[in-house]
């Protein structure tokens, strides 16, 4: 019997899948069929079980993750969903924190809730922030609400309360009470989907859970029968927003947390190319048609947050989409992709994004009526791409209308030619980027030094140079596969958990035994949750307090020793948070407190070790034979000269450019610019470096 | 060949104007992770920006507030007269509190930084911060003069080439109800700077300039132009218009008239009311800053708030007003007429460009300070219980205006910038529980589209015991009024749970077993109510922010049992009661 694995990856437009077995990979791409997502992924298993010439019985493990939730968010698709919460406090999801994410537009939008305030239904009961109870629950006024419930066909409720992440036992009892009367009603805790303070984030990621449950659950349940019916034998694992795989039983209670895993693989699998290749800290680039995703990755773990925003209504701001918070990957996205479109603002700057021409129409150049210039069209000014083999030759670009949209929209406005306002909506793009990556640096503590890019994506290798010299960085690496990148990341995925909690503690006056109590608990939970799938394996625990000063707003994360805490420990965990702190922002305050908002427990079976295939000078070294030239206009000097174009597909390992020069391949074109020199290595990947 | 230099010169201007930008949001976030007061790091009441060796601002975050922003941005000027920049050193920080030399009260601290590159000073970066304590008598309108208000701080060094000055911060530790945050904002703000001028440097670098003069040159050049191409599309003409204040002893009117001319906004203030004995009153920078932001929201919005984006809006304070209040009158709550601004600015631009404006809003934040302890009355001395020494703020707001073609904001912060506090946060730092914080039905003005609608608070300590609050409310007696045929918002209200209702403003004890109620006013309405989308008032009464009485009477709207628009009974009332004539 082989043992394959296989990822599924529901994206928007495709499905992709990865099959494995005895190190040889098939991929394919079938379109996502959003009503009944489990059809496209079926029509995918088929075909690539077929390929691969592998039994459905032959597959030990099933990987997958979807956008769906994100989507149904985004689309105002969930389940009829009502809250229960404290009296006094029915509006919170709506009032939020009270602001307005763009200070001079009189006429923004800001995101509904996602459950109208007639369903929004409130108890009397009050804890306080001790847990302790100034208010009993009035249990009658719960029963009280259960004809409404049936009446308005709910189908889904959020129960949240205030400090109901100190003490539970008011939302328990409510659970209780609606599971007599409402059995085939699912309820969503704040206190078990998101158990941290305040309680805006927390009623918002309880509610969105329940939103998605109902449709999640059931979809995950089809999929898992059509799959036994196909002869599939394996369990299935889902991806989660954090980077972790997940059991069936626990994606269906708290589906929220699979929220952009297709993303999150995406990380992941940039996370396998820095391990394969040795690098220890990364960027990761992933610039597809709509928008650019940034990433980092450090020591092949990449960052991680506790909050997020989905569904954002004001164009990718900050502040505009509703918050959530549960483990995630730290990606930045920018509304900055192939399709964005590019132009003059009143003050004569050139500007691109956030809005896109998306697939259809498209970008001028494609001919399909689209009237504006894009990203992609710009770059074909400057002579980046061939235009007949753009896609693998599958869409014939037209030059011609490029540069018609380029001088209408930009040029003729700037006085600028078609090819130099190209020029500059590229310089800007890219400014963009590595102006976002740079604020997300500083964010997280980190800098580019000695960093490497890894791009991908079907507008990454394009961009990437360009990027890395203005955030400073003098590494790229080009991996192949990018096409379906997530799913490949699935297959690297460990199965984990992570465990979120909140107690609050000064450090004058730490309570080892209390905080060793909480983190036994959370062990437990974490190391249950990871039982139901790592058959055995051996697994790895990280504990995480999330610290600052007293009276500081912001915690940093700080790594606990994983072993029963003594008192002696309290001045070494100090010692490690003025540390972290320094990192951080330089200037430690003198004599100040130390408080402990929450922990984090991390439990996961050890990543798949990928033997690195050295990173020696090659023998062998021969300068690659270009296939032809082409007239490419260097962004940075403006000049025009003949460019040596390289076919991706038949450069051997150990062959040599020196840029400038652009490599072509199907999906994506990698462009060396002036001063870099690349190297094919041994996996195939294409490896440039600043001179 | 000199054509294509010249607009690649063009294209990289602009991508470092871009970068400029970035360097000046990444300063405004490390400030926003580093400091300790939930002003700044929760609520967000901040700015920062970078000048020019002038005292220009090229550039400024889009982080903050604006009524920081904008009177940050005269003040460096300040400290250059005091401290010239030859004389200023690597690893120097100056600061000032002085209302009328920096965003006009003492409570905002804002700290000048000069950047050095290859050893010459090239630019100076700024930013503000509201701390929580500053000593004195607190943030409240009871002072008599600036002197009552609070620590006043001259413009000093605090950092003299890196190493602190002890002597300040003994001082500022020495007058503060809470030192520790203080010192840390302090340390705060100094870091954000730093980091600001340390990415400034590494972009001169990249950029190989060795000024900051052709960049601010050209920012300055495209800005203007592009403001005054603003300003040329409005219709020339002169507008008046006027707003009252509740004011503290009494009504407070502020009149405007404001000329538009092709190349400037100029607002005159005559007819505004004279001083007050308490602190309402305005510094001048302060009511140039919020008129500035009233004007920009509708005028420019686009265009980067800098120098010369700035500089065509100009305004004339008579001497004696209100809005021109000279030191030392009290200024501590000077937002609470200063955030009216806006509305009055609207007031005037409406008659130009009514497509543009919104109605008025509750405007003014309610942020009550609150105050508890034993020394709140001397309970302490009858041995009776008390609560634990407390002073905390939070920052809440009523609706906005509805706006031509939108429904105002339900409680939402505007002009201000500021973010609410989450509950549990504000009760893990105070004695304090909200028993309430939520929307007020029937508060927003009725219209076709309705104003924002208000909330309700009520605040308590642990066991209701005695606690202070030091009042700053206003629309009370002056409702957020309506355009075009649309309604007033609700007025506001301030009582105690039993019903005794409340001065509007100053210090006030809530005595044992009372509770404090806060009604924050609705957003006016903008035009007819009976022309509103009768599906849009039957969603309103369903969900509870319109009564179906107001739908009926107000809006001209009979809503079924079932939350349906009752069609027939609605066409009833639309045409005055009548029974409409079948269609022909």
């Amino acid at each position: 019997m082989k043992s394959a694995r296989l990822a599924v990856d529901i994206g928007g437009t495709f499905t992709d899948l990865a099959l494995e077995v005895g190190g040889t990979r098939t991929t394919a791409k079938v379109l996502t069929t959003p009503a009944t997502p489990e059809r496209g992924v079926m029509d995918g298993f088929r075909a690539i079980v077929a390929a691969a010439g592998v039994a459905p019985a032959d597959i030990e493990l099933i990987i997958h993750g979807t956008t769906l939730a994100t989507n149904a968010v985004i689309e105002r698709k969930g389940a009829r969903t009502a809250l229960i919460t404290t009296e006094g406090f029915r509006d919170v999801i709506a009032m939020g924190n009270e602001s307005r994410y763009d200070q001079y537009d009189l006429n923004i939008v800001l995101p509904e809730p996602l459950v109208p305030r007639y369903l929004r239904l409130t108890v009397p009961e009050r804890l306080d922030n001790t847990g302790a109870v100034l208010r009993p629950l009035d249990e009658a006024a719960v029963r009280a609400l259960i004809p409404l419930l049936r009446q308005e066909g709910v189908e889904s409720i959020a129960v949240g309360l205030l400090h109901a992440f100190v003490n539970p036992a008011h939302e328990r009892r409510i659970a209780s009470i609606l599971h007599e009367a409402l059995p085939d009603v699912p309820v969503s805790l704040s206190s078990e989907v998101s158990p941290e303070m305040r309680e805006w984030e927390r009623f918002s990621t309880t509610v969105a859970n329940a939103y998605v449950q109902p449709m999640m659950a059931s979809y995950v349940r089809r999929l898992e029968t059509e799959l036994h019916a196909a002869g599939a034998v394996a369990p299935l694992f889902l991806m989660m927003s954090g980077g972790g795989l997940t059991t069936i039983e626990t994606a269906c209670r708290f589906p929220i947390r699979l929220v952009e895993s297709g993303p999150a693989g995406g990380a992941i699998f940039s996370a396998h190319i820095a391990r394969e290749c040795g690098l220890e800290n990364v960027l990761s680039f992933d610039m597809g048609g709509t928008t650019a995703k940034i990433c980092l990755i450090d020591n092949f773990k990449p960052q991680t947050a506790r909050t997020f925003e989905v569904a954002r209504v004001g164009r990718f701001r900050k502040g505009s989409g509703l918050p959530l918070r549960i483990p995630v990957i730290e990606m930045v996205e920018i509304g900055a992709g192939g399709g964005s479109i590019a132009h003059v603002d009143s003050m004569g700057r050139i500007g691109v994004g956030p809005e896109s021409a998306g697939a259809d129409p498209g970008p001028a150049c494609y001919g399909r009526g689209g009237r504006h210039p894009a990203v992609t069209d710009a770059n074909l000014s400057l002579g980046r791409y061939d235009p007949g083999r753009f896609a693998g030759g599958s869409i014939k670009l037209d030059v011609g209308a490029a540069h018609d949209a380029l001088l209408a929209d930009v040029g003729a406005k700037l006085g600028l030619t078609a090819e130099l306002a190209g020029l500059g909506v590229i310089e800007m793009v890219d400014e963009n980027m590595a102006n976002a990556a740079r604020v997300h640096a500083i964010e997280s503590g980190k800098t580019y030094e000695g960093r490497t890019l890894i791009a991908f994506g079907g507008g990454g290798p394009v961009h990437a140079c360009r990027v890395a010299e203005k955030v400073g960085i003098t590494r790229v690496l080009v991996p192949s596969g990018a096409g379906v990148g997530s799913a490949i990341g699935f297959l690297r995925a460990p199965v984990g958990y992570e465990v979120v909690r909140s107690l609050y503690q000064r450090f004058s006056s730490f309570d080892v035994s209390a905080v060793n109590d909480l983190l036994e608990d959370m062990r437990a939970e974490a190391e249950a949750a990871v039982a139901k799938g790592s058959f055995g394996a051996p697994t790895t625990e990280t504990r995480t307090a999330y610290m600052r000063y007293v009276g500081q707003g912001h915690e940093i994360p700080v790594p606990l020793p994983n072993y029963v805490l003594g008192n002696e420990d309290i001045a070494l965990i100090r010692a490690r948070y003025d540390g972290e702190y320094a990192r951080f922002f330089d200037r430690p305050v003198p004599g100040s407190d130390v408080e402990i908002m929450s922990y984090a427990v991390v439990v996961t079976t050890a990543v798949q070790d990928v033997r690195a295939p050295g990173r020696e000078e090659s023998l062998f070294a021969t300068e690659a034979v270009p296939a032809r030239t082409q007239l490419v206009r260097d962004t940075t000097t403006g000049a025009v000269s003949a460019w040596a174009i390289y076919d991706r597909t038949s450069l051997a390992p150990d062959a040599t450019i020196t840029g400038p020069a652009i490599v072509a391949e199907d999906e994506t074109s990698t462009l060396i610019g002036p001063g870099w020199t690349a190297t094919v290595n041994g996996l195939g990947y294409i490896e440039m470096v600043r001179v | 060949m000199s054509h294509e230099t010249n607009a690649l010169a063009q294209i990289h201007r602009q991508i470092m104007w871009n970068r400029l930008i970035a360097v000046v949001e990444e300063q405004a976030q490390i400030m926003i992770r580093t400091a300790f007061s939930t002003t700044v790091r929760e609520a967000g009441d901040l700015s920062a920006g970078i000048f020019d060796l002038q005292g220009r601002m090229m550039a400024q975050a889009v982080t903050g507030t604006p009524g920081h922003v904008n009177s940050m941005a005269e003040s460096v000027g300040h400290f250059l007269a005091k401290f010239p920049a030859a004389t200023m050193k690597p690893g120097d920080h100056y600061i000032t509190n002085d209302p009328w030399l920096g965003t006009g009260h003492l409570h905002d601290l804002t700290v000048v930084t000069p950047a050095f590159h290859d050893g010459a000073i090239v630019g100076l970066f700024a930013n503000t911060a509201h701390v929580i304590d500053i000593g004195g008598l607190g943030m409240g309108p009871e002072g008599r003069s600036v002197f009552e208000e609070g620590m006043y701080i001259p413009i000093v060094k605090c950092f003299d080439e890196g190493r602190p000055n002890e002597t300040f911060f003994d001082f500022m530790r020495a007058g503060s109800r809470l030192p520790v945050e203080l010192e840390g904002d302090i340390y705060s703000l100094c870091a954000c700077n730093d980091a600001g001028a340390k990415r400034l440097v590494e972009m001169m670098d990249e950029f190989e300039m060795t000024s900051l003069d052709p960049l601010a040159a050209f920012i300055f050049d495209s800005s203007r132009r592009a403001t005054l191409a603003e300003i040329a599309r409005l219709p020339s003409g002169t507008y008046q218009g006027e707003i009252y204040s509740d004011g503290y002893e009494e009504p407070v009117r502020l009149a405007a008239s404001m000329d538009i001319s092709d190349d400037a906004i100029e607002v005159d203030f005559a007819g505004t009311s004279g001083l007050s004995s308490r602190g309402i009153n305005v510094p001048p920078a302060y009511c140039r800053a919020y008129s500035s932001f009233g004007i920009k929201c509708v005028v420019a919005p686009e265009i980067p708030n800098n120098w010369a984006s700035l500089a065509p809006f100009r305004m004339k304070i008579p001497d004696g007003c209100i809005l021109n209040a000279p030191r030392p009158y009290p200024v501590s709550v000077r937002h609470v007429i200063g955030h009216l601004l806006p509305d009055l600015m609207m007031s005037c631009l409406h008659q130009a460009v009514p497509e543009r404006v919104t109605a008025e809003g509750a405007s003014s934040l309610w942020n009550p300070p609150l105050r508890g302890g034993g020394s709140i009355s001397g309970q302490a001395r009858g041995n009776k219980p008390v609560v634990a020494d407390f002073e905390i703020i939070t920052f809440n707001s009523g609706g906005t205006g509805a706006r031509p073609t939108r429904d105002g904001l339900n409680a939402t912060a505007f002009p201000s910038g500021v973010r609410t506090m989450p509950v549990e946060a504000t009760e893990n730092v105070a004695p304090i529980v909200l028993w309430r914080k939520e929307l007020k039905p029937d508060s927003g003005g009725a219209g076709r589209t309705r104003g924002g609608v208000g909330q309700i608070m009520e605040i308590a300590t642990k066991g209701d015991l005695e606690f202070a609050v030091n009042a700053s409310f206003d629309r009370i007696a002056h409702a957020p009024k309506g355009r075009e045929g649309g309604l007033n918002g609700a007025n506001g209200r301030v009582a105690q749970k039993s019903g005794t209702i409340l001065r509007t403003k100053g210090f006030q004890v809530i005595p044992d077993g009372e509770r404090l109620i806060l009604e924050l006013p609705g957003g006016a309405g903008m035009g007819d109510p009976a022309a509103r989308d009768p599906v849009l008032v039957a969603r309103d009464v369903r969900d509870g922010l319109v009564s179906a009485a107001n739908a009926r009477d107000l809006y001209k709207v009979a809503v079924t049992d079932r939350f349906a628009v009752d069609a027939a009974e609605t066409a009833r009332l639309r045409s005055g009661g009548r029974t409409p004539a079948p269609p022909v």
